[in-house]
C-alpha cells in the first residue's frame, strides 16, 4: 500500500472522531488506532475460502488491553474504571443532558454513565465523592473490563 | 462462512482456534481475564476485550460478559473451546437465542448428553454397546436395588447422573455396602452438581479407555476419524494420549465405529464430539459423550490429516461436509504429551514465569503451546502449559520420535512434568501397548 494514502487515512483519523479506521484493498489491510500505535501495516494471506472484496472502509473501535490510550496515562485522580463489557452511554437516553461534566461536583453514589450490556443498561455510580477531572470514554463507545471511564480528584 | 468469531477460552486451545480461523479467513475476537492480557492468542487476535478479573467465574464463565462482548464487536460466532462454557447447554441457547452462532451442537444435544443417564439411553437405542447397568436412575427401594447389582454383578460403580469426568463415582464391592454407598454418593451428586440423580453399572477392573473420533454436519452426514487410547490418566486427568489404540481387533473396532456414526445420524447430531468407552476383553462399553474438541484432539488430526477445528468451523458455518468416509484415509501412529505446570512430586500445579522456552521441531513433532520466553503462567486456571505430539509411520516410529522430542525440550523457570513423560515413553509396558487406566496410578504408587 502507499504511504502517502496511508499518511491521507492518518490525517482523516485525526480530523474524525473515530477512535479507529481500516481499510482493505485486495490481499493488503491497514488498520489505525487512535492513541496506540500510529499504523499497522499487515499482509495477510488470502483467504482460502472467501475472495476478497475490493476497497472497503471498517470502522472499528479497538479495546486493546495491552495499550491504553494516551488520554488515561496524562490523567490525574481517583480512576472510575468500568465493572463490565458494554456500551458507553453519557446520558440517560439520545439527546438528554449528560449525567456529569468536567469539573462538576459529584457525591459517592451519583450515577456518572450507563454501560448497556445484552440490552439492559447498568447505572454506574461514583464510589467517591469529588470533582469531575476527565471524562475518558467516548459516548457510544465499546469498553472493557477495567477500562478507566472517569477520574475524580 | 462465519465473518468474525469470539474466541471464548484461554491458552492453548484458544491459539488453537485463532490459527483455524486465520487459515479460514475469519476475524478473531480474543476476550481475556486482566492477567491474561499476556496470553500469546490475546496477542495475535484482530481484537482483544478484557472481559472480567481473573477468577473464572467472573471472566471466563461469565456469560453476560462474553455476549456483550460479542455484541460490541459485532461478531457472528463463538468458539467455547473446551471446559469452561464448553457444554454448558443454557450458554449455548443464550448465545443462539441473542442471535449468534454457537461452534458446537444445539443446546438440546449438549443437555443429553450432558444428563448421563439420558446419554446412555439415547446410546442404546441407536445400538452403541453400553455397560451393564440399572438402565435409568436408582430409586429409593433399597430390595429392588441390591436386585440390580445382583443382577449386574458386583463390583458395580454408583455414578452421578450430573457428573462425568470422573467425578461423583464410588465402586461397591459387596452387597453389605451398597446402600449406603448409594446414598452417599447421591448426597455428595447433590452438593457438587445441584442434581441428586444416580445410576449404577457394572465396575469393569482392567479396562482400557478408548474413544471415537466424529464429525457431523447436523445435515444428515456423520464420519469418524478413528479412535484414541487415553489409558495413561492420573485421577481421571489424562496424561499421555495416542491414535489409534493399539491392539484391537479390527471387526471390533468396525463395529464400534458403525455405531457411533450411526448414533450421530440418529440424534442428527452437529460438529465434532467424542464417543469415550471403556474396553476390555474385545468388547466396548460406552460410558459417555462429549460435545466439544478435545485436548487430545491433535493426535487424529495427525494420522488422518483433517484439521478438527477447521471443519468445526466450516460445519458451523452452515456447510456439509466436504468429504466422505471413504475420502479419509489413516495413516501411521500418533502420541501427544500433555505438558503442565506442576510439581512432579505431588502433582500441585506450578504458576511461575518461564525463564527460558526451547520448543522441540523436526519432522513429525507438532507442539501446540501458548508459552513463550517470559511468560508468567497465572496462578487461577489449570495448569496445562502445551502439548507435544509426534507422528511416525507406525508406533514404535512415532514413540521414538517422541522420546527425542521430549529430550530436546527446555522450560526453565517452573517445574513441569517432562521428566514423568521422559519416563512414560520409555516405560516397557507402555512401550507394548494396551496398559490400563490403572496403569499409570499404580506405577506412580498411588
Amino acid at each position: 500500500m502507499d504511504i502517502r494514502k496511508v499518511k491521507k487515512l492518518i490525517e482523516l483519523l485525526e480530523e474524525s472522531n473515530l477512535n479507529e479506521l481500516e481499510i482493505t484493498e485486495g490481499d493488503d489491510s491497514v488498520r489505525i488506532s487512535r492513541g496506540v500505535n500510529a499504523a499497522n501495516y499487515s499482509s495477510p494471506i488470502a483467504p482460502a475460502i472467501t475472495p476478497q472484496a475490493p476497497a472497503q472502509m471498517v470502522q472499528q473501535v479497538s479495546s486493546d488491553a495491552v495499550e491504553p490510550s494516551s488520554d488515561s496515562d496524562a490523567a490525574e485522580g481517583h480512576k472510575v474504571n468500568s465493572p463490565m463489557v458494554g456500551t458507553f452511554y453519557s446520558a440517560p437516553a439520545p439527546g438528554s443532558p449528560v449525567f456529569v461534566s468536567v469539573g462538576q461536583t459529584v457525591s459517592s453514589g451519583d450515577v456518572l454513565c450507563i454501560i448497556e450490556a445484552m440490552k439492559m443498561m447498568n447505572q454506574i455510580e461514583a464510589d467517591k465523592s469529588g470533582t469531575i477531572g476527565a471524562i475518558l470514554a467516548e459516548d457510544g463507545e465499546p469498553v472493557e473490563f477495567d477500562q478507566p471511564l472517569f477520574t475524580i480528584i | 462462512m462465519l465473518e468474525k468469531i469470539l474466541i471464548a477460552n484461554r491458552g492453548e486451545i484458544a491459539l488453537r482456534i485463532l490459527r483455524a480461523c486465520k487459515e479460514l479467513g475469519i476475524t478473531t475476537v480474543a476476550v481475556h481475564s486482566k492477567v491474561d492480557s499476556a496470553l500469546k492468542h490475546v496477542k495475535l487476535a484482530d481484537q482483544a476485550i478484557c472481559i472480567g478479573p481473573n477468577p473464572s467465574p467472573q471472566s471466563y464463565l461469565n456469560v453476560p460478559a462474553i455476549i456483550s462482548a460479542m455484541e460490541v464487536t459485532g461478531s457472528n460466532g463463538v468458539h467455547p473451546g473446551y471446559g469452561f462454557l464448553a457444554e454448558n447447554a443454557d450458554f449455548a441457547e443464550q448465545v443462539e437465542k441473542s442471535g449468534f452462532v454457537f461452534i458446537g451442537p444445539t443446546a438440546d444435544t449438549i443437555r443429553v448428553m450432558g444428563d448421563k443417564v439420558a446419554a446412555i439411553q439415547a446410546m442404546k437405542s441407536a445400538g452403541v454397546p453400553t455397560v451393564p447397568g440399572s438402565d435409568g436412575p436408582l430409586s429409593e427401594d433399597e430390595s429392588s436395588l441390591r436386585e440390580i447389582a445382583k443382577k449386574i454383578g458386583y463390583p458395580v460403580i454408583i455414578k452421578a447422573a450430573a457428573g462425568g469426568g470422573g467425578r461423583g463415582m464410588r465402586v461397591v464391592e459387596d452387597e453389605d455396602s451398597l446402600i449406603n454407598a448409594i446414598s452417599i454418593t447421591k448426597t455428595e451428586a447433590t452438593a457438587a452438581f445441584g442434581d441428586g440423580t444416580v445410576y449404577m453399572e457394572k465396575f469393569l477392573q482392567n479396562p482400557r479407555h478408548v474413544e471415537v473420533q466424529v464429525l457431523a454436519d447436523g445435515q444428515g452426514h456423520a464420519i469418524h476419524l478413528g479412535d484414541r487410547d487415553c489409558s495413561l490418566q492420573r485421577r481421571h486427568q489424562k496424561v499421555l494420549e495416542e491414535a489409534p489404540a493399539p491392539g484391537i481387533p479390527e471387526d471390533a473396532r468396525r463395529a464400534v465405529f458403525e455405531s457411533c456414526v450411526n448414533a450421530c445420524i440418529q440424534i442428527n447430531y452437529r460438529g465434532a464430539g467424542t464417543f469415550e468407552f471403556l474396553y476390555e476383553d474385545g468388547h466396548f462399553y460406552f460410558i459417555e459423550m462429549n460435545t466439544r474438541v478435545q485436548v487430545e484432539h491433535p493426535v487424529s488430526e495427525m494420522i488422518t490429516g483433517i484439521d478438527i477445528v477447521k471443519e468445526q468451523l466450516l460445519i458451523a458455518s452452515g456447510q456439509t461436509l466436504s468429504f466422505k468416509q471413504d475420502d479419509v484415509i489413516f495413516r501411521g501412529h500418533s502420541f501427544e504429551c500433555r505438558i503442565n505446570a506442576e510439581d512432579p512430586i505431588n502433582f500441585m500445579p506450578q504458576p511461575g514465569t518461564i525463564e527460558a522456552y526451547h520448543a522441540p521441531g523436526g519432522n513429525g513433532v507438532r507442539v501446540d503451546s501458548h508459552i513463550y520466553n517470559g511468560y508468567t503462567v497465572p496462578p487461577n486456571y489449570d495448569s496445562l502449559i502445551g502439548k507435544v505430539i509426534t507422528y511416525g509411520h507406525n508406533r514404535d516410529a512415532a514413540l521414538a520420535r517422541m522420546r527425542i522430542a521430549l529430550d530436546e525440550m527446555v522450560i526453565d523457570g517452573i517445574k513441569t512434568n517432562i521428566d514423568l513423560h521422559e519416563e512414560l515413553v520409555r516405560d516397557k509396558a507402555f512401550q507394548a501397548g494396551g496398559v490400563n487406566i490403572h496403569y499409570l496410578e499404580k506405577k506412580l504408587g498411588l
